[in-house]
């Protein structure tokens, strides 16, 4: 048997590791991602998995590409089955073209039943052969890293680097399982039984290789964030865990609260005292801190809510991702207020956004979320290092004088914020109506000034509104439209797609909405909104905002992202 | 000092003529004066109830946030600056009811902050519903055959949490109150002090005259550092002891545990961005991340 596999001319090589939770895959796809983003491969991955710590069936899906590649592919080149079940699991996937590199003996039925694309790696044997099954996952990593012929020492290296913490020994067993798989890989390659044809680029070794959260947590130190109170939630945790890992060297306060409620409240009091706060949750969360929401737009205290979507309602699919939040965000809270709602597409829009969030909910005084979603959050790949450059943080803080009223009445409707034991004047805020020193009012004529005061900041917040981006011909006929994380699986699904009559408009800043989308919108004969929900949410708040009635809907909303060809193939039905 | 740095002046106060927040609002004043603690350096956060209304009618910082809620922006407050002095206050339906989880677990992360709760044993601002702490046999609008829920016991569920100070008080006993306050904001760390207070519009059984006859000070012999007297002390039924309960002089507090303000004592609101350090991290996910 010989196969060539889709070399650089199409989208490079996708590997799927397929298992029980629990079995190690996560630390395949660490060693993997590192090893061919240092052998200087474009590197993609991203991962699907059940609500649970053992068993399960989940897996992961690796990209490898002479150029950047970061969107969900249907299609397996390379399965690595590490289980009874798993080839089913990812079932649909596998074609003919799909090469099976597994145990025999592991996979039982489903070996014989793929007989013709099965390659008899004995993992667990070799592993056995050095001391313990549980290298096994380290010999998959060599022999795939052995196909694509990286070189031992890079492998040793990002093996040493990844079992740091752990006893020589263990190191030394990784290593030598390394080895071993290596050899398979590469007798393979030169057998001629697979044939790969990627080349690497050197630029890519100077690149960073990092996911979606951690983007998210590294914009918001950049923003300034020197405190964050959450309470675990999938997928939003892992921004928590990141700036608690931090916290010292950055001089953040990491608070696991008892509940979101608390979470929510922490944050505004943080911000009261003069520090910049985040909290980080996905929808159901988020239900809880709708009352704290509120509160922040009453205080006129600045917020950043990171919300990390996942299909509800209720507890919903935890594991899994959608878009369904949007309205959530939009008409959470109760009362009338303004906000800003931010989406971010790429990694260095999670960065660069974040890091905004919390200068924009300073200025304005305002709750600022970031919508992101499991699917970004847990997707990795390699992009050129953030600029600090780019980013400043910008304190709008006051020395207070001592006639200091906290809700003095201005023009564009934003008091300078003063906090407490900064000057000698007194800061009071009060949940209940107020007056411009803050205290309690119940007088109808100073109600109605403090609405119109609150509400008045939404005429500058529209200054600083990000345009969407226009990717594609100016002179389109068809315009595809979509917001956040489906940016990158919308780009590669537009490039397939190779018409010169059709740009797509990808949103970042999903409310408000800037001035130009009706702009944008009626330059198009044909419009179509591609959203992870089931209820195209955001065509809704274009109509809302612009009387434009999108009628092309690509909507998927099972708990997984768009893949790269059901989109492309979407797309194409709706352009004929 | 004298206590006039904290009055407001001329202020249409909402409390019912009698109202035992009255004797609380002079108490605190005097015993926050005495202590020395300036206006511009304390913060009174509340929640929203009658009792939580007190920050208004006092000159100083003030955040009046939602019901239940006090005990987060308190903590909060104080751990991004603790130079400030952080009183949190509110009533016993605002912190034992809606705030009952924060409750708990603001004791276990025993910031420092002093933790005044006014109880007077019923809903007030909502007009004579029970509290938690309302007594069995309470008959309510809500309640007509009488509460028959087993009242809320702070005391002894804060020396069950083990927290850094404990007491009751009784806002009828000027001197004796006022010195268990001075006690509380001095305390580094968590210090609850329950206030009983006559309620004299909703709640005719726990009146000025049933406390002064169904409490008595603890002896002087009580020492604040045996726990499980404490916990004894704060499980009596029949008459109800006040003072100091429990003391425990040797925990540390939220912002010494969090390790923050170690190295650095400057409050979060006058600290940069470390940008080299900030590049740094991002370098590392050329390799390891």
């Amino acid at each position: 048997m010989s196969k060539d596999l889709p070399s650089q001319n199409k989208n490079g090589v996708s590997i799927v590791l397929c298992g029980q939770a629990g079995m190690g895959i996560q630390t395949v796809e660490h060693l993997l991602t590192k090893i061919f983003k240092l052998a200087g491969y474009n590197v993609f991955s991203t991962k699907e998995y059940m609500s649970r710590i053992r068993g399960g069936t989940n897996s992961t899906e690796i990209r490898i590409s002479a150029y950047p590649v970061r969107a969900f592919l249907d299609r397996i080149d390379i399965l690595v089955p590490l289980n009874k079940g798993a080839v089913q699991h990812v079932g649909k996937r596998v074609s003919s073209e799909t090469i099976i590199l597994a145990e025999k003996e592991n996979l039982g039925d489903d070996f014989d039943h793929h007989r013709c694309n099965c390659i008899d790696v004995p993992f667990t044997r070799i592993a056995a052969e050095i001391g313990d099954k549980v290298y096994s996952n380290t010999v998959a990593v060599g022999a795939i890293t052995g196909l694509f012929a990286i070189e031992r020492e890079m492998i040793d290296g990002c093996i040493r680097q990844f079992f740091a913490a752990k006893a020589d020994e263990v190191t030394k067993k990784n290593i030598q399982a390394a080895g071993a798989g290596h050899k398979i890989g590469t007798d393979l390659a030169n057998s001629q039984k697979l044939r790969l044809d990627i080349s690497s680029d050197s630029a890519v070794q100077n690149q960073i290789l990092l996911r979606g959260a951690e983007a998210v947590a590294l914009g918001a130190i950049a923003g300034g964030c020197n405190f964050i109170s959450a309470y675990p939630m999938s997928p939003a945790t892992s921004v928590l865990v990141f700036l608690a890992k931090h916290a010292e060297d950055f001089g953040i306060i990491a608070e696991q609260a008892e509940d979101e409620i608390a979470a929510m409240n922490m944050a505004v009091g943080a911000w009261y005292a003069g520090a910049r706060a985040m909290v980080s949750t996905s929808g159901g969360g988020f239900a809880l801190m709708t009352e704290g929401l509120s509160l922040a737009a009453m205080l006129e205290t600045p917020i950043v809510i990171h919300l990390g979507q996942r299909p509800g309602p209720a507890t919903g699919l935890p594991t899994r991702t959608e878009q369904a939040d949007l309205e959530l965000a939009l008409y959470a809270g109760h009362g009338e207020f303004p906000r800003i709602i931010l989406a971010p597409g790429k990694l260095e829009d999670a960065f660069y956004l974040t890091a905004r969030a919390f200068n924009l909910a300073d200025k304005y005084q305002v709750p600022v979320f970031i919508l992101t979603d499991q699917y970004f959050l847990d997707s990795y790949y390699n992009i050129v290092p953030f600029d600090l450059s780019d980013v400043q943080v910008k304190k709008h803080l006051i020395e207070t004088r001592k006639d200091y009223k906290r809700y003095e009445l201005t023009a564009d409707g934003i008091s300078p914020r003063g906090i407490p034991g900064f000057g000698k004047g007194l800061v009071v805020v009060d949940s209940d109506e107020h007056d411009t020193q803050g205290h309690i009012t119940e007088d109808l004529d100073i109600r109605t000034k403090m609405v119109d005061k609150r509400l008045k900041k939404a005429e500058s917040i529209a200054d600083d509104i990000i345009p969407p981006e226009l990717v594609g011909p100016d002179d389109y006929k068809t315009l595809i439209v979509c917001w956040g994380s489906t940016y990158n699986v919308v780009t590669e699904a537009v490039k397939n797609l190779a018409r010169s009559d059709v740009s797509f408009l990808h949103f970042r800043q999903v409310y408000p909405l800037h001035g130009k989308t009706a702009d944008y919108l009626r330059s198009s004969e044909k419009i179509i909104i591609v959203e992870n929900n089931a209820t195209s949410q955001f065509a809704k708040l274009i109509k809302l905002h612009t009387g434009i009635d999108i009628d092309n809907k690509i909507l998927k909303y099972n708990g997984l992202s768009f893949t790269v060809e059901e989109l492309t193939e979407s797309l194409s039905k709706v352009l004929d | 000092m004298d206590t006039q740095v904290f009055d407001m002046g001329d202020v249409d106060i909402a409390w019912c003529p009698g109202c035992g927040n009255f004797p609380i609002l002079r108490i605190l004043k005097q015993a926050l004066t005495e202590v020395q603690i300036e206006p511009t350096n304390l913060v009174l956060v509340s929640g929203i109830g009658q009792a939580a209304k007190i920050p208004h009618y006092f000159r100083t910082n003030v955040f009046n946030g939602l019901h239940g809620r006090a005990l987060p922006p308190a903590t909060a407050i104080k751990a991004a600056n603790p130079a400030l002095t952080v009183i949190a206050q509110s009533g016993d339906g605002d912190m034992y009811g809606e705030g009952g989880n924060h409750f708990l677990h603001t004791i276990r992360r025993n910031p420092d902050i002093t933790n005044i709760v006014h109880n007077n044993m019923v809903y007030g601002l909502t007009k004579g519903q029970a509290s938690p702490t309302s007594q069995i046999g309470f008959k309510t609008p809500v309640q007509v055959n009488g509460v028959f829920l087993e009242p809320f016991n702070p005391l002894a569920v804060a020396v069950a949490l083990d927290a850094g100070f404990v007491a009751r008080a009784f806002a009828g006993h000027v001197e004796q109150t006022k010195d268990i306050l001075k006690k509380a904001i001095t305390y580094k760390g968590y210090a609850l002090v329950d206030i009983f207070q006559p309620c004299v519009s909703f709640n005719k059984l726990n009146t000025h005259q049933w406390f002064e006859e169904n409490c008595y000070y603890l002896e002087d012999s009580h020492d604040p550092s045996d726990r499980n007297r404490a916990f004894r002390k704060a499980i009596e039924t029949g008459k109800l002891p006040l003072g100091i309960f429990y003391i425990n002089s040797k925990k540390h507090s939220f912002e010494e545990n969090i390790g923050t303000f170690k190295k650095d004592e400057r409050p979060l609101y006058e600290r940069e961005l470390n940008t080299e350090r900030l590049h740094a991290l991002i370098e590392k996910f050329k390799t390891a991340g």
